[in-house]
């Protein structure tokens, strides 16, 4: 792959986090380092181990390959490979390369003198799986609370998980999280086609500038949050929505055991109108 | 202007965040969770360990009564107008009475049912309705026993707990005021109702689904059977009634939509587990109770015992489970009292145009061509 002539002057040596000059070199475009090894090590470990759990189970059909977590009985204990064990691993090895890919991603804003939004923003992704294969089935006290790891099958273990509390919509911290996904869409939509319209003018006419995109908005809706804000808005938002998605199910068994439409009850119960 | 409404807006969102974390009924680890479907399907019921610990607590089957001498006297001989236990040896039914005043009344004791004057009196409405009441614990634990109860049976004491009324008794819910000068448009629904655990859900669905003997099988089925439609189907709305019924047997029971329905598919037999059957029995029964035992004593009750819309106190799923998923911890409560387990020997009583106790009807299959799910040979049949 050729690389454009001033690319170079970007690929400097350093900022690595761990290995020092080991594993600091690029293939093809993509800079290896140590956590490049490490993501590639588990990714294809977690892959091969997938592809052995698609192997002895019923189907190839690649909707319903189903690598499902132990039973609750085992607890917070290794299960035997078959009954649960490979998913226990694979979890592992999904963590392993996740994580390895966002430190990946802090060596190269090192590299590059830049602030480490990326890869804290990919860390909250990853929390938000942590929280639901790790901190909630730890909370709950089995491995078994985890997820599966299959198309449909881990549909339907939301769908179920969803009816233990008998309505899951009427979760506070769910609500917040769909508003956010919701919102975020809003704000992406907003933005590509204020910029869109502002590169893309009438044949004849100059391209405009962000005065321009602001004054839209101001005449439109009384304000511009500006080119940089609606950058910060744009994280903000899908973060909180990453966030409360693992706040909603966080919450649902460790700390919530009802229904959720129960958990008005304060509402409901305030001295003003009780 | 702007601080004090900002001050204004900060307090009451301060207030609002601590009564939302003050609310009851958040919980913590350690959880008791048990497993009822394949593993990482999530067909799991959760509850924390002192919330289980509580609820076993609370529902304690009381220790029997010691067992009556043997030999003496029927009942039916030794003292008048025994209808129902005329059967039993005197000392039987003597312990038998002990029993129930201890079940149902043992702060009134036997004069909240007798004249002591004269205790073959039945001017007491008590006195008439509780004997009706021995008549349907009777049909429940020999007409239902295969269906529902099973081995466990009932006595007064499953939903009594040492109350004259039980605590979970429900009436027709006549819904908002009509008299408020609006004329209420709600659709029965949007009222936050217990009956339907505080949704939004329509709450008045135990009247049309449990409050009647004779209705439609399938009136709570919603699900189409056919992958395509093949006609109109069921509006959204049979569906929020179907669900607030469901809401209510979940609370009911103290489990969770997966104690009985794999919800991938949940009209599906094949993927529900064996407690839906007994579930689907369960409804049948509770409409059996209703129409032939609770409705007759309309004119047995007094106003004051009646619903708003002078209907009569009739059971659901709570009266008899009170928020578990086997009544008193699954304790087989009948093994001590055999004469409840009789088949039921006498009519309607006096004073009440009672038709006489229907057997349980047959069970027809729950929904045509759905294979019956696997069970354990013990469970019944749906």
């Amino acid at each position: 792959m050729a690389m454009l002539s001033f690319e170079k002057k970007y690929r400097v040596r350093g900022g690595t986090l761990v290995g020092g000059d080991l594993f600091d070199f690029w293939v093809g475009p993509f800079y290896v380092g140590f956590f490049g090894v490490t993501t590639l090590f588990f990714s294809v470990l977690g892959t091969a181990l997938i592809l052995y759990g698609a192997a002895i189970g019923p189907t190839w059909n690649v909707w319903q390959i189903n690598i499902a977590p132990p039973d609750i009985k085992y607890g917070l204990a290794l299960a035997p490979l078959k009954e649960g064990g490979l998913w226990q691993l694979i979890t592992f090895c999904a963590i392993g390369a996740f994580c390895s890919w966002a430190l990946r991603e802090v060596e190269i804003c090192r590299k590059l003198g830049i602030g480490y939004h990326v890869p804290f923003a990919f860390s909250v992704a990853i929390f938000a799986y942590v929280t639901l294969v790790v901190i909630r089935p730890f909370l709950m006290g089995a491995w078994g609370h985890g997820f599966p790891y299959g198309i449909l099958s881990h549909l339907d273990w939301v769908s179920n998980t969803g009816y233990q509390y008998l309505h899951f919509h009427y979760n506070p911290a769910h609500m917040l999280a769909v508003s956010f996904f919701f919102t975020t869409t809003l704000a992406l939509s907003l933005h590509g086609s204020l910029i869109l319209s502002s590169t893309n003018p009438p044949k004849g006419e100059v391209v405009k500038t962000p005065e321009h995109e602001d004054t839209f908005f101001r005449d439109s809706i009384g304000y511009s949050i500006g080119t940089l804000g609606i950058h910060r808005l744009g994280l903000f938002l899908a973060l909180s929505a990453g966030f409360w998605s693992a706040v909603c199910i966080v919450i649902s068994g460790p700390f919530w055991t009802q229904g959720w439409p129960e958990w008005w009850g304060w509402w409901l119960n305030l001295p003003v109108w009780r | 202007m702007k601080t004090v409404l900002g001050i204004a807006g900060a307090v009451a969102a301060l207030f609002l965040t601590i009564a939302m974390f003050g609310t009851a009924g958040w919980t913590r680890p350690p959880l008791a969770v048990s497993q009822n479907g394949y593993r990482g399907t999530g067909m799991d019921q959760v509850e924390s360990r002192a919330d289980a610990i509580a609820v076993k607590a609370e529902n304690v089957a009381p220790a029997p009564a010691d067992p009556a001498e043997p030999g003496g006297d029927l009942a039916g001989k030794t003292y008048e107008n025994v209808k129902v236990l005329q059967n039993l040896t005197t000392n039987e039914f003597n312990r038998l009475m002990v029993s129930m005043t201890e079940w149902v009344s043992p702060e009134q004791g036997c004069t909240y049912c007798h004249n002591t004057e004269n205790m073959a009196d039945d001017s007491l409405y008590q006195k008439r309705v509780a004997r009706r009441m021995l008549q349907m614990t009777q049909h429940i634990n020999t007409e239902w026993k295969q269906k529902h109860v099973q081995g466990a049976g009932v006595t007064c004491y499953t939903c009594h707990r040492g109350q004259p009324v039980p605590a979970n008794i429900w009436f027709t819910d006549p819904g908002p005021n009509a008299t408020s000068g609006f004329i209420p448009r709600n659709n029965g629904q949007n009222l936050a109702k217990a009956s339907v655990g505080l949704a939004s859900l329509p709450y008045d669905t135990l009247t049309e689904f449990l409050g009647q003997k004779e209705i439609d099988n399938n009136l709570i089925r919603v699900n189409a059977t056919t992958a395509l439609p093949e006609g109109k189907g069921k509006p959204i709305q049979a569906a929020e009634k179907t669900y607030g019924l469901m809401m209510h047997m979940s609370q009911g029971l103290g489990v969770n939509c997966t104690y009985c329905h794999n919800t991938r598919a949940i009209s599906n037999w094949s993927e529900s587990t064996p407690q839906r059957v007994s579930a689907w029995h369960g409804i049948r029964m509770v409409r059996d109770l209703n129409g032939n035992y609770l409705e007759p004593l309309l004119s047995t009750f007094p106003r004051n015992r009646l619903g708003v819309l002078g209907d009569v106190p009739k059971v659901n799923c709570t009266t008899c489970h009170n928020g578990v998923n086997k009544p008193l911890n699954g304790a087989h409560v009948i093994d001590a009292y055999p004469e409840l387990a009789r088949p039921v020997v006498a009519e309607a009583p006096a004073g009440a145009a009672a038709p006489p106790a229907l057997p349980a009807p047959a069970a027809p299959a729950p929904a045509p061509a759905s294979p019956a799910p696997a069970m354990p040979s013990d469970a019944p049949k749906p």
